[in-house]
Parts: structure tokens; C-alpha cells; sequence
């Protein structure tokens, strides 16, 4: 079901600062939506507007076709999974998850049934009668769930919920989590700042930036075409050009004049005339790296150039090379790395090839969002992406 | 030497001078008087030879039930009111934003600049027939001229909450600044209205607080002696008043001792249960359904 859980412009502002500036969107009956963004983009205030801990300036939201903006947090068909867990330390387990259900005042005997239902959802039947203080991280991670999930809320909301576990522990819970959604099938709102977590887990992704919401799409849809600088450079690595359309092929493409750089040819989605100007977004994984110069193919750019820096990363390595008056980053995957007897490393001439369909337009283009990417500058001269 | 002696041994360093400290400046003194109790008195108000319980007997003076009583209910009720003000007060100077928060609890401390006496004094002139409180109530058609304000139980009660307020409000304000208040949304975003957080998050998440308030308002409430003395009346004497009196004008030590003794029994077995009932890790035990049988 679609506009399960609608935002209808809403603001909220501390003082002079505007947290949350007229977002709307629409949320579906079901799936696992995330809020992604740097800490400050507004993301949990908007999270806290929902589950009734702050009221909006302006605006409206809407969960199930009836307005809540103006019910108290325990009024609200809605539970959140807080950043810090708040788990109750004066109660067991048990009484953790029964709590809900107390203040609801269900009968004993349907709590006693749910909680267990919960604890078994959870696989933690062994620690029901444990203190808070005797659990691990990733246990209280679950109870957190559980004791949110007991109420049959509408919507659950989960404010950074991995945030304070360790790597590992972090990508086995979010299979957990996506285990648990499936199970339950309720629809998740999920906060995060960690772009590989709202990648892995969500139907959708809101990328949010400084109390606007920037696009709204799948994973795939905000990664491979990012609307604007930010996402772009935000969500994952990238690579920007500026330049110009000289030329509109035969086909989807045209080929671009880029100061400081060979000409390039791109995918006009944009249906971009000769004289537009245009900002160019290049992923660090569409490179692809030669020693020698490869065949040519048609739609495939290739540039020479000279490799500034190397970090060999394991799974990949993290090329920096200079092409004229840009620094380009990439990355290479490792799928026969040992079989090539020589990696490329420092000062090589090297050639770049990629294919004109993986780079992407954007719409919005701020210089700002350079500073979000994740090359090293170069101490001699400034870097130019 | 093994560790674990070693270990023993370390810690008997550590504690070792508090211990000798409370030895010698409380436990013995109060060895002695629990003997004296049990020693003879002279007429001029020494302590004479052998061992008596002559003064235990003595105990069973007909007016004494009703000041053990009179002194129990004072001290009660006082803490219970000390701590339905404090509780809301220690949350409101928590919660206060950091300025105030110190302008706050200055506020609470500021009238122990004060000399104890001085403020009791204070309280007489106030509630004096003449008094500025009493010529204001009058004024305001609040009591008529010829009640009288001073010299009674309730003006003791009032008095002793006055003392022993900030005691109350310091331990629970402690409490409530390092209480994490994303409990209280946790409770409610699981449905609790304001109230119900409060009451079974946030009082249980203060109770250390709490019971040090009690502890620090009950156990003083019950041996005052120079409230009731300066603004009670003859009706509102308490034991700590009758101890006074066999001290000072009885000259009576081994009876003043009784009473001490017996006071300090009243003050150790509820000072015992909450150490035990508190602080003490309590065992988890499963409460199932305690709430939904409710």
C-alpha cells in the first residue's frame, strides 16, 4: 500500500537552525525505508517528529490516512528502537518487553504468550530473566526490537540502531534485522549515517542533507544515479567533471569538453544540447586500469595518465591518477590479483577506460560537496578532483 | 605470602584507618553509652559503681509512649513530605538548563550559610504573635488574630521539613542528573502516559536517591531536639528534648543513656533494612504479570 506514513511539509526549527526544512515524502505500507545523511541533516528530528518527541513547526504527517502530528508519543500506533538501546535497567529482560503490553493492559495470559513469541523471535529464551546489565551489546540490540515489536506497532523506527556495535556484529545484525522484518512484515523506518547499512537493508532511501531530503529511490537508483553533488559524492565515492556538450551523437550520447582534461563521451540522459553545461559524476569502481593500451571499443573513454597513489585495501586497491589537470580516484577489484605477476604501483603511465553509460549527470551541483569525497590532497599542489 | 593474602592484606590498608576512625570516634562511644545504660546513677550526677537494670525499668515512664510516638509521627511525616517536595524539585534542577541549574542549586544550599540556631530563631520571629508571617495571614484573612503559630507540633513539623529539605533535595537531585531521561521517551513511546513514566521509570531509576534522602531526613527528624525545644511547645516535646533534660537538669546520665540507646536502636534497625532491602544487589527474580494482575 502506498502513503502508508506521508510527510506533508514538515519543518521544525531550533532557534535560527532549520532541522528539518519542509520535507514531504511517502513512506509504503511494508517496506524498510531509510533515512540516510550525515549526522545533522536533520534525519533523527525527523524520526523524533514521527514517534511524537517533537512537534513540527509546519506541516503534517499522516500514518494510515489519520493525521498524528499533534498525539503524544504514547498515543501513536508507532515504537522506536533507540540509538542507546534505553532499555529499563531496574527491570529483566522480560519485563522489558512486557512493558508495553503492561501499560496497554493486556490480560497476563496474552503477555505471557507474546513475550515468549518475542523472546523466541529474538532467540532469547535462555536470558528472559537476565538484568539489562548482564547482556551484550548485540543482545540488547534485540531486546530493543522485541520490545518494540510486542505492541504491533504500525511503523517501527529505528534511530541509528547499529550505531554502537563493532563491525561484524553490525552486518550479522542487520541480516538479522532484515530476518526480523520479513518475519514481521511491519513497515521500518530506518536512520542511519552509515550509507553501506541503508544500502544492505533498504526497499528505499531518503538521502538527506542539511534538513532537505536530496533524492528518493531504490539503493541501486541512488547509487548509479545520483541526482545531485551530494548524493553523489555522500553515498559512496565519485569523481565530478564540469564541462560542456560539444557534440550530440547518434544515440543516447554525447561527447563533452572538459578543461583541463581530454574530451569525453557521456550518456545524455538528460537530452542535453551542444553549448549545455554539465556536471559529470564517475564512479571510482567504473575505471578500469591497463598498463598497455587496450583495444579500442566504441562508447569507451580512455585517457592517459600517471598513478600518484596507491592503498591496497585487501578486496580492492585504491588508485589516485593524474590525467592533466585532474586527479582521478579509483578502484580496482582483485578478481586475479595474484596471477598478475606485477601490480601496477607508483609513477606508472598508466591508460583509464570506462564506459561512456556509468558516468551520470547531475542535476544539482554544489562545489561544497567536494569536500565529502575521500581523496587525499596532494601536499605540493591543490587538488583537483 | 600468597595473593590472596596479600590481596586480604592490601585491603585492611586501605580501610584500615576509616575503620579505626569510626572505632574510636562512634562505635565506642556508643558501646559507652549503651553500658552506662545499664550502670547506676548518683545524685550528683555521676555514674556510681555495679550494674543495674533499674533504669531499664524506669523507661516505662507513662509519658513516654506518647513522646516515642509524638517523635515517630514528627519524623515520618516530615520525610514523606520532605520527599513529595524534593523528588519534583531534584527532577526540575536536573532538567534545568545548565545556568539556572546552578543558580538552582545554589538556592538550595545558600541557608546553610546560616547558623542552624540562627535560622531557627528566624522561624520564632516569623511565626511570633507579632511576627511579620502571623500580622500577614491576619491581614489576608488567612487565620484569625488569636490563633496561635508558634509552640505546637504542626509549627515543629514545619520546622524540621524547613531544616531538613535540602538534605532531601541534594541526594535526589544527584540522582536525577545522571538519570539518562531517554527512558522516560522509551516509556512513553511504549504507551506510558507522563505519569505512569515517572512512576515506573523514573522514581525506580532514582531510587538510590531517594532512599539517601530518607535516610538523611529521617534519621536527624527523630533525634531533633532544638526545634522542638525553641518553637514547640510543652506538647510537642520530643525524645530528643527528654535525653537533654536528664543530661542537663536531671543530671541523670544513665537514664539520658536509655533513651539515647533507645534512640539509636530506632535509628539502626531502619537504617539496616534499607542497607539490606538496598544495597545489596537484590536477586532477580522473575516478576511475571506482577503489573497485569494489578
Amino acid at each position: 500500500m502506498a502513503d502508508f506514513l506521508v510527510f506533508e511539509g514538515v519543518s521544525k526549527h531550533y532557534g535560527e537552525i532549520r532541522a528539518v526544512d519542509s520535507v514531504s515524502l511517502s513512506i509504503n505500507k511494508g517496506e524498510i525505508f531509510s533515512l540516510l545523511g550525515p549526522s545533522g541533516c536533520g534525519k533523527t528530528t525527523l524520526l523524533r517528529c514521527c514517534a511524537g518527541f517533537e512537534a513540527p513547526d509546519a506541516g503534517r504527517i499522516i500514518l494510515d490516512g489519520r493525521d498524528i502530528t499533534g498525539l503524544p508519543p504514547h498515543e501513536r500506533k508507532v515504537n522506536t528502537v533507540f540509538q542507546n538501546y534505553a532499555l529499563f535497567p531496574h527491570l529483566t529482560i522480560r519485563d522489558n518487553i512486557a512493558f508495553g503490553p503492561r501499560m496497554a493492559r493486556w490480560t497476563k495470559g496474552e503477555i505471557d504468550k507474546e513475550v515468549a513469541r518475542m523472546l523466541e523471535l529474538i532467540q532469547m529464551e535462555d536470558y528472559a530473566d537476565r538484568k539489562v546489565t548482564e547482556i551484550s551489546g548485540g543482545q540488547k540490540q534485540r531486546v530493543a526490537i522485541a520490545r518494540a515489536l510486542i505492541n504491533r506497532p504500525q511503523v517501527l523506527l529505528l534511530d541509528e540502531p547499529l550505531a554502537a556495535l563493532d563491525l561484524k556484529l553490525r552486518q550479522r545484525m542487520l541480516v538479522e534485522l532484515d530476518a526480523i522484518h520479513d518475519e514481521v512484515g511491519i513497515t521500518f523506518v530506518y536512520v542511519t549515517h552509515d550509507q553501506g547499512e541503508a544500502m544492505g537493508i533498504s526497499d528505499r532511501i531518503a538521502a538527506m542533507n542539511r534538513g532537505r531530503i536530496e533524492q528518493i529511490g531504490r539503493p541501486v537508483e541512488i547509487y548509479e544515479a545520483p541526482r545531485s553533488s551530494f548524493v553523489a559524492a555522500f553515498i559512496g565515492d565519485t569523481n565530478f567533471f564540469d564541462g560542456i556538450v560539444t557534440e550530440v551523437m547518434d544515440g543516447p550520447y554525447c561527447r563533452l569538453r572538459i578543461e583541463g582534461f581530454p574530451d569525453v563521451l557521456a550518456w545524455n540522459d538528460k537530452g542535453l544540447l551542444p553549448g549545455n553545461a554539465v556536471h559529470l559524476s564517475l564512479r571510482p569502481e567504473k575505471f578500469k586500469i591497463w598498463r598497455e593500451l587496450p583495444e579500442p571499443l566504441p562508447n569507451r573513454n580512455l585517457v592517459q595518465g600517471t598513478v600518484e597513489d596507491v592503498i591496497y585495501l585487501g578486496s580492492h586497491t585504491k588508485y589516485w591518477v593524474r590525467v592533466e589537470d585532474y586527479r582521478l580516484g579509483l578502484h580496482q577489484q582483485h578478481s586475479r590479483y595474484l596471477l598478475d605477476t606485477r601490480p601496477i604501483t607508483w609513477g606508472e603511465k598508466v591508460w583509464l577506460s570506462w564506459f561512456a553509460d556509468d558516468s551520470c549527470m547531475l542535476e544539482r551541483y554544489k562545489a561544497e560537496d567536494e569536500n565529502l569525497l575521500v581523496l587525499p590532497d596532494t601536499e605540493a599542489e591543490p587538488a583537483r578532483a | 605470602m600468597t595473593t590472596v593474602a596479600k590481596k586480604k592484606w592490601h585491603e585492611w590498608l586501605i580501610t584500615g584507618p576509616s575503620f579505626i576512625w569510626l572505632l574510636i570516634f562512634f562505635i565506642i562511644p556508643t558501646m559507652i553509652v549503651f553500658a552506662i545504660t545499664f550502670k547506676p546513677s548518683t545524685p550528683f550526677g555521676g555514674i556510681g559503681d555495679g550494674w543495674t537494670l533499674n533504669t531499664l525499668f524506669s523507661l516505662r515512664n507513662p509519658n513516654y509512649p506518647a513522646i516515642i510516638w509524638r517523635t515517630v509521627w514528627l519524623s515520618v511525616v516530615s520525610t514523606a513530605i520532605c520527599l513529595l517536595l524534593a523528588v519534583p524539585c531534584g527532577y526540575c534542577i536536573a532538567r534545568a538548563p545548565k545556568r539556572s541549574r546552578d543558580i538552582l542549586l545554589l538556592l538550595v544550599i545558600i541557608p546553610f550559610w546560616t547558623n542552624f540556631l540562627i535560622r531557627i530563631f528566624a522561624w520564632k520571629v516569623l511565626l511570633h504573635p507579632e511576627g511579620m508571617l502571623k500580622q500577614a495571614l491576619v491581614f489576608l484573612h488567612l487565620c484569625s488574630p488569636d490563633a496561635t503559630l508558634l509552640y505546637n507540633p504542626v509549627t515543629v513539623l514545619l520546622v524540621i521539613i524547613y531544616t531538613y529539605l535540602p538534605f532531601a533535595i541534594l541526594p535526589v537531585y544527584a540522582a536525577a542528573e545522571k538519570f539518562d531521561y531517554s527512558l522516560i521517551e522509551a516509556a512513553r513511546d511504549l504507551g506510558a502516559s507522563h505519569f505512569r513514566a515517572f512512576r515506573r521509570i523514573f522514581l525506580p531509576g532514582i531510587s538510590r536517591g531517594v532512599w539517601t534522602a530518607v535516610l538523611m531526613v529521617f534519621i536527624p527528624a527523630l533525634g531533633s531536639y532544638v526545634i522542638p525545644d525553641i518553637v514547640g511547645g510543652p506538647g510537642s516535646e520530643m525524645i530528643g528534648n527528654k535525653i537533654a533534660q536528664r543530661t542537663f537538669v536531671d543530671r541523670n546520665l544513665p537514664h539520658a543513656s536509655a533513651l539515647a540507646a533507645l534512640l539509636t536502636l530506632a535509628v539502626m534497625v531502619p537504617l539496616m533494612i534499607t542497607l539490606v532491602h538496598h544495597y545489596r544487589q537484590p536477586p532477580v527474580a522473575p516478576k511475571k504479570g506482577k503489573e497485569a494482575a494489578q
